[in-house]
């Protein structure tokens, strides 16, 4: 250790560690991908066969995407804390790392989590699903970038919260669907903006809204992970 | 660094059940402290309290070197070998022993890693995930992981779990070094495994 | 003992108005309520559907600042209190979600519509429930009452989203909602006459006593029980 060793460059090294060995560990194993993956195809193929060649009108169908969103961030999200308890390396991790190093790196391993598992879904509903056409892009960019980074904030808070209790499986979207409702309903109606061919400005609203939610949902988070992670 | 570690009055409850109290201990610079005591005394527990793993339920732990360490600076004092300390097993010998440093906030040192993991006799296996590793190898992968970083502190909770003859003497020698030149802590039901024991605490009939 | 006996006898007397003083399209007694077109004898649920959700609501604040408290101080007490506040919380909120859905029924024509408040109130349910699984899942006594403190605490920061969401989002029912054109803010501003605000208010406080009462005794029942598990 050199002199020229901030704190913060540990802290940032810490926390690289944290997101490369999730990382490392998901590509050698594949286990949250290939589940995510299965769990889009199958809900969309789901909605398909359910909708049975008939269409649904634009204001249905934008609120179907987040369901399907919303689900498919509870099937995999949790897994990054989860894992740990269970295979019994969290206390490797509260041993060495700094616990806000732990969350910033797990965090970072669900952002880029969720924002495939969005894109994936996205990109398969616009594909497959007949009658939700985009009318404003830039109103639906926003919506999904925004929308994916607010969902993995708050999943990932929740998942270390479940990752401590017992029926960690049932009790990830029970205690999730609360605290994400303002996002859900906000990335709803500003999808519904957006399929509508509104003009962006109209939206601007529901991306205040967003951004605050992600910020005030972090820095609690922040806050509060100590409390969590410490036993 | 030289340093000091003390407690007064530790306690620890959980659900209302007392583990042990009044437990009071200092050791410095080249001591070793024994913690003692039947299965389910609660040596483990004690173990988890000194390195930052657990919060007790009254009383206090403090260490010291020429001021007190706040929690961050323990957690790079500290080492420990424990059976419920997992290790990555998807993860080679040598990743675990660069992802424990790097969540240390610490650079890594290929060729250190190396001659650690040559002491412990995994150099031929290091880059095999630990997966297909022996009990006995695990154990002295745990060896090289609470070392990397040179500590100041070992804290060891059943030494010898595991290990045959020949990872005992590696273990032995690791332990008398320790011994001179920082804090070494043995939570064992075994008191042979330590000689030269400084402080002892008995976790025996202390609740 | 003389507070517990003024309660009773506040509450009776607000029950008593609420249920028994006469509507009438012209008032001219002290005791007699206006009418309100479209309401008549309907409004009488006012007296009981807002003070439940307005306790609902300050039940779960206090829960949340008890939960804050235990996180600073780790005394098992502040837990006992923030579990004992929701639970009578998640007691009233039912009420509400029950009385309003009575409400709706008689005025709008169906017991639920999802407006903003019905929403809302609705979330409250989700809230405390999943408050009441979280405690259920965890061993641990020290680590149930964290996690839950901690679950509280991120609820009651997310609530006040809907404060903002609603009014874009969605036309409302309620008094006071988009779309009201007589409504002008809080359904508490809703038309009241002089007596009737007196009665409601008399109800408001009324309520709040009781739910004060509530926690105090469930507290100290609690306390008995925690004390009582400790020795055996």
């Amino acid at each position: 250790m050199t002199a020229a060793e901030t704190p913060v460059r540990r802290w940032l090294r810490a926390t690289g560690a944290v997101f490369m060995k999730d990382w490392r560990s998901e590509l050698r194993t594949r286990y949250a991908i290939s589940a995510l993956v299965m769990f889009v195809i199958t809900t969309i193929s789901i909605i398909l066969f359910a909708l049975g060649g008939e269409g649904a009108s634009p204001e249905v169908l934008s609120g179907m995407l987040w369901v399907v969103i919303f689900f498919a961030a509870m099937s995999g999200l949790a897994r990054t804390f989860v894992m740990e308890e269970e295979r019994g390396t969290a206390m490797m991790l509260q041993l060495t790392a700094a616990p806000s190093a732990v969350f910033a790196g797990k965090l970072l391993f669900n952002l880029v989590l969720g924002a495939g598992l969005t894109v994936l879904t996205v990109v398969l509903y616009l594909f497959f699903i007949s009658g939700f056409t985009v009318q404003t892009y830039s109103i639906f960019l926003a919506t999904i970038t925004l929308g994916s980074i607010g969902l993995a904030a708050a999943s990932t808070i929740i998942a270390a919260i479940i990752a401590r209790a017992n029926t960690k499986g049932t009790l990830y979207p029970v205690l999730s669907f609360p605290i994400l409702l303002p996002l859900l309903m906000t990335v709803i109606s500003a999808t519904r903006l957006a399929a509508d061919g509104m003009p962006f400005s109209e939206a601007f609203g529901e991306f205040q809204i967003l951004i605050s939610y992600i910020v005030v949902v972090v820095t609690t988070s922040i806050l509060l992970f100590e409390y969590i992670w410490k036993d | 660094m030289e340093l000091r570690i003390s407690a007064r009055g530790l306690r620890m409850a959980f659900n209302r059940r007392t583990i042990f109290a009044g437990i009071d201990f200092s050791v410095g610079h080249g001591e070793t402290l024994l913690v003692a005591g039947r299965n389910g005394s609660g040596k483990s527990t004690l173990v988890k309290i000194l390195c930052g793993l657990l919060t007790p339920t009254g009383g206090k732990v403090e260490m010291t070197g020429k001021k007190p360490l706040d929690v961050h600076a323990r957690r790079g004092q500290i080492g420990l070998v424990a059976p419920y300390l997992q290790v990555y097993d998807e993860f080679s010998a040598m990743e675990n022993m660069r992802l424990t440093m790097a969540l240390r906030g610490l650079l890594s040192d290929d060729g250190a890693h190396r001659s650690l993991l040559e002491r412990l006799a995994l150099d031929v296996r290091r880059s095999d995930p630990v997966r297909g590793f022996s009990s006995g190898m695990k154990q002295r992968l745990k060896y090289a992981l609470a070392l990397s970083h040179r500590p100041s502190v070992l804290v060891l909770d059943e030494p010898m779990a595991n290990l045959d003859t020949d990872g005992m003497a590696i273990v032995r020698t690791i332990m008398e070094e320790q011994h001179e030149k920082g804090i070494l802590v043995v939570a064992t039901n075994d008191p042979s495994d330590v000689t030269a024991v400084h402080t002892r605490v008995d976790l025996n009939d202390r609740r | 003992m003389t507070l517990r006996i003024s309660l009773g006898v506040l509450l009776t007397l607000v029950i008593v108005a609420a249920i028994g003083f006469p509507i009438s399209a012209s008032p001219r007694h002290w005791y007699e309520f206006p009418l309100i077109p479209g309401l008549e004898e309907k409004a009488r649920l006012i007296f009981f559907h807002v003070p439940t959700a307005w306790l609902s609501v300050m039940a779960f604040f206090t829960s949340m600042v008890y939960g804050i408290l235990y996180l600073r101080r780790r005394d098992p007490m502040d837990d006992i209190s923030s579990s004992v506040a929701a639970g009578l919380g998640f007691l009233f909120c039912i009420l509400a979600t029950i009385t309003g859905a009575i409400w709706a029924k008689f005025n709008w024509g169906s017991f639920w519509n999802w407006d903003p408040r019905e929403t809302s109130i609705f979330v409250l349910l989700l809230i405390y429930g999943a408050y009441f699984s979280l405690r259920s899942a965890v061993d641990v006594e020290e680590k149930r009452a964290t996690l839950s403190s901690v679950y509280s605490i991120i609820a009651a920061v997310t609530v006040p989203f809907f404060i903002f969401i609603m009014p874009r989002i969605m036309t409302g029912l309620h008094p006071g909602a988009k779309g009201d054109p007589d409504g002008a803010g809080p359904v508490i501003d809703f038309k009241m006459s002089p007596n009737m605000r007196v009665v409601f208010f008399a109800s408001l406080i009324g309520f709040t006593g009781l739910f004060v009462w509530m926690f105090r005794l469930r507290v100290r029942t609690a306390r008995l029980e925690y004390f009582e598990h400790a020795k055996g």
